[in-house]
């Protein structure tokens, strides 16, 4: 069941080069044993975070790799990862916690896991945020009278480009035209 | 599912049908050229008026023969509609980009025949400045990726109607609606007559014009016998909303597999259900409602 | 007892006079024989492979046979035509061709049923749709009282042809107690039969070109002008080939009837295509694929045009005395009706019906050979029944067959 919905979310987030969700993350990101959102009834898969990538402070530990507020083009690192996402003056560390990279930070200060995003894009997305906690905004999955799993907003969109990328759709019907008896009866 | 009829003795009906199936069964198959047709699938009455044993040996008959067509084990389920519940469906046309993913997870779920493919849901490519104008769909779009500059995306399946006219019109009582909103067909009673087919605004009734080919490898064993269940041919077969996962709670499989999530569906008597959120919240509208069917299902704007 | 016997009797000759005749009468049935094995043949490869042998597809779910089936019917309800003159005032030159028109009707309805049969995907079935044994969802279902209606309308009329025969095969003058009240009750059985047809379609308001109150008016309309277009050639025909007189007067007045009941029927196409054309709501795109075509696709349009000129050309011929009195111009007329109402409550009431379809998609319908092959076996099957009660009927009804006088009628030839 879990891995069937997972594919089916792969799927929704085909955009996302190169992310494994069903995966067994060797290192877990924290928090996952006692998501908030398993405390508000939701269950929601782990975050789509890129193979091998957490946690950031093994990289970002503060100490060998400094903190860089400047706005720049990333070269040695994420050169993969265009901005398309809000106003032009929106950098990493708007969402990343400049102090601890394995959370992500509100407008406020405050820290919050990768397993509540949600909190994050919420901030702006108010409308959507709304719609995706009572059910409407998103995919469920599972059972309609009992538990259903939710998806994260960052499994659909990638948060540095949340625009939902285009599908290849699948084959269309046959026109009745086509339709034909096949040759040499119906056995 | 309704609940199956007892058989009152005085009713004379296990004798009307002996006398019918020693006469007219060797009849009809020689006249129908349909030799397969075995003497009790002939005398099968219309499901609604099948005692409780009566059902019980239909389908165990039932799943001999998918056992014996398929090579595998076919169960069929007979579970009735849950009490207190009512289907209902919305599907947000500002989230449809139109990628037909439910529609090929639909005809693997319901068995649909694979050769001619049967198709439950039609997709309608329509185009943002005529709106939802059906004469300007195109159900045939096929480009490299979707969604389309200028254009919207509206699946069209069965609108389960609290006033269905394909019911009304049945000559023979084959199709019904259920407690819970479903409108289904008993397959081994129509006639096929495509009177309902007529009779639909929605374009959700499909006929099995050839036999169905469905290979073994590709058949879901877990079906009910109002829904995905293999058919024969010269029937008539539509929607069910997935009849055997949703009265076992589970989302029909189009919801499960969109993967915009646009598609919602829950009881319309639960108030604190996604259904009943999209109707008091958000913009919905009935496709034909001036035909006064009452679709159970809605199509919304999310946005 | 005896007059058991007399019936016996009735029937064994009647079986008599089918099994001789001239070589042309040879010749016809085994014409019509050869149709219906061919079509035959082709009901049994669609009974093999399924409804995927016709062009009908899931757009167009209904086609050339349904289409037929309707023009019959109207045919069959023409029938009244002849016997509300007949019997209701008396008149008795149209009195002794009453029975011919009872008898056409039940050739149509034979056909009817034919049409109706093959078109179901589950003949199998069959019983499931009668009365008692099956599950008739009457009276919902407009289907289920097509089923009624017709069914009594071919007993009706059988019984009644045949009580008439049995009458004139015995000499004895009908029991005009027993037959008048069913003669009339005939007639609105008649426009029930036509009106009943008409409302399967006329209900259906997902598709908006059957969805309009005048729909059974004009299936009665096109029916009065197509049913005795049939009878006028046919009533030539007889006087040609046997005894039966059948005086002018009596044809050209029933060509007088058709007159009205074209300037009718025109009419009410008018009001139809006014209504449509000139609102011009989204519902028009039936009326413009049938007289127009739509996005290119304009296979009905040459035969919609074809229709309503036959149909204009018809209604002239008939209206004015000095070429209704004309012989050519008469059996012009009649032939010109006939194909126009062929085609405008064949095809031309079917398609555009289901075209585009409810979503909207133009899927451009044409019969496919085995739906030709099977529906030219009926028609064959209808010709048959009508060939064989003529050929009983007409010694009979000359008098020339009786259960007393000679059995010498089998030279007697109606064709």
């Amino acid at each position: 069941m879990t891995s069937r919905l997972l594919r089916s979310a792969s799927l929704a987030t085909c955009c996302l080069a190169g992310i494994l969700l069903s995966l067994p993350a060797a290192a877990e990101p924290p928090g996952s044993k006692a998501e908030p959102a398993a405390q508000e009834g939701l269950q929601v898969p782990r975050p789509p975070l890129t193979e091998g990538i957490f946690p950031c402070t093994s990289c970002h530990d503060g100490k060998s790799m400094k903190v860089n507020p400047r706005r720049r083009e990333l070269v040695d690192m994420h050169g993969d990862i265009a901005l398309h996402h809000g106003p032009a003056t929106r950098w990493c560390l708007d969402c990343h916690d400049p102090a601890d990279r394995d959370h992500l930070r509100l407008a406020s200060g405050e820290k919050v896991p990768f397993t509540t995003s949600y909190l994050l894009c919420g901030q702006c997305h108010g409308d959507k945020f709304r719609d995706w906690r009572v059910g409407i905004h998103g995919k469920r999955t599972g059972s309609w009278n009992g538990p259903k799993q939710y998806l994260l907003c960052v499994h659909c969109h990638d948060p540095h480009s949340p625009h939902f990328k285009p599908l290849k759709p699948m084959a269309p019907p046959a026109r009745p035209e086509q339709i034909q008896a096949r040759k040499g009866g119906a056995r | 599912m309704t609940e199956p009829r007892l058989n009152h003795p005085d009713q004379g009906c296990g004798g009307r049908r002996e006398f019918l199936g020693t006469a007219v069964a060797a009849v009809a198959a020689a006249l129908t050229g349909c030799g397969k047709i075995s003497h009790e699938e002939f005398l099968q009455h219309n499901f609604k008026e099948l005692s409780k044993d009566e059902v019980l040996s239909v389908i165990a008959r039932l799943e001999k023969e998918y056992k014996e067509k398929f090579g595998k084990e076919v169960k069929v389920a007979t579970t009735p509609p849950l009490p207190g519940v009512i289907f209902g469906y919305a599907l947000d046309l500002s989230r449809c980009v139109g990628c037909r993913r439910c529609v090929h997870a639909c005809v693997k779920e319901n068995n649909q025949s694979r050769e001619p493919e049967v198709q439950w849901i039609r997709v309608l490519e329509l185009e943002k400045e005529e709106g939802v104008n059906l004469q300007h769909a195109d159900q045939y779009y096929n480009p490299e990726e979707v969604p389309r500059e200028g254009h919207f995306y509206m699946p069209v399946q069965c609108q389960q109607c609290k006033k269905p006219p394909c019911v009304k019109v049945c000559p023979v009582g084959a199709t019904w609606r259920e407690k819970d909103g479903i409108t289904v067909v008993d397959y081994n009673w129509c006639i096929g007559c495509r009177y309902c087919m007529a009779a639909c605004p929605y374009g959700a009734r499909h006929f099995n014009w050839g036999e169905p080919h469905l290979p073994s490898a590709d058949v879901n064993p877990d079906t009910h016998y109002f829904g995905n269940r293999p058919r024969p041919k010269g029937v008539v077969e539509k929607c069910t909303f997935c009849i055997q996962r949703t009265r076992k709670g589970l989302y029909p499989a189009c919801v499960e597999v969109c993967p915009t999530g646009s598609r919602k569906f829950g009881n319309l008597l639960d108030k604190d259900s996604e259904i009943r959120y999209v109707l008091e919240n958000k913009r919905v509208f009935k496709l034909k409602e001036d035909l006064n069917t009452q679709p159970n299902f809605f199509y919304f704007y999310g946005v | 007892m005896t007059s058991l016997r007399t019936f016996g009797q009735f029937i064994t000759d009647t079986f008599r006079i089918l099994a001789t005749g001239s070589r042309y009468y040879y010749a016809w049935i085994g014409f019509l024989l050869l149709l219906i094995a061919i079509g035959g043949g082709a009901y049994l490869r669609q009974l093999n492979d399924g409804l995927i042998v016709t062009q009908m597809r899931d757009q167009v779910s209904w086609g050339f046979y349904i289409g037929n089936f309707t023009f019959l019917v109207g045919v069959a309800a023409a029938a009244i035509m002849l016997v509300i003159p007949a019997y209701i005032y008396d008149w008795e030159p149209i009195k002794e061709i009453t029975i011919l028109g009872e008898m056409l009707a039940i050739a149509a309805l034979v056909m009817c049923l034919g049409f109706v049969m093959v078109d179901i995907g589950r003949p199998d079935r069959f019983w499931h749709i009668m009365p008692l044994v099956g599950r008739l969802n009457w009276p919902q279902s407009m289907l289920a009282w097509d089923v009624i209606v017709l069914n009594l309308y071919l007993l009706l009329n059988w019984f009644v042809v045949t009580y008439l025969l049995f009458c004139a095969y015995t000499e004895r003058h009908y029991v005009k107690k027993l037959v008048l009240p069913l003669v009339l009750l005939s007639i609105p059985m008649a426009v029930s039969i036509h009106t009943v047809t008409a409302y399967l379609y006329n209900g259906l308001a997902a598709r908006p070109f059957w969805n309009s109150a005048i729909l059974a008016p004009r299936f009665l309309a096109s029916a009065f002008c197509s049913g005795p277009a049939i009878l006028l050639i046919l009533l030539q025909v007889l006087r040609r080939t046997t005894k039966l007189s059948i005086k002018d007067e009596a044809i050209f007045k029933i060509a007088e009837l058709m007159a009205y009941t074209m300037g009718f029927n025109l009419f009410l196409t008018a009001a139809e295509a006014f209504k449509e054309l000139y609102s011009g709501t989204e519902h028009m795109v039936y009326f413009q694929y049938l007289l127009f075509g739509l996005k290119g696709h304009t296979t009905l349009v040459p035969f919609a045009w074809a229709s309503i000129l036959c149909g204009l050309a018809a209604f002239i011929l008939f209206l004015v005395p000095k070429t209704r009195t004309n012989w050519v111009t008469l059996n012009l007329g009649c032939v010109l009706i006939y194909a126009s109402v062929y085609i405008e409550k064949g095809m031309g009431l079917i398609i555009p019906g289901l075209t585009p379809d409810v979503l909207g998609d133009i899927y451009v319908y044409k019969p496919s050979y085995t739906e030709i092959a099977v529906a030219a076996g009926i028609f064959a099957i209808g010709f048959l029944v009508f060939t064989l009660m003529l050929k009983a009927a007409v010694p009979m009804m000359l008098g020339e067959f009786t259960l007393t006088r000679g059995r010498r009628a089998a030279e007697a030839d109606p064709t």
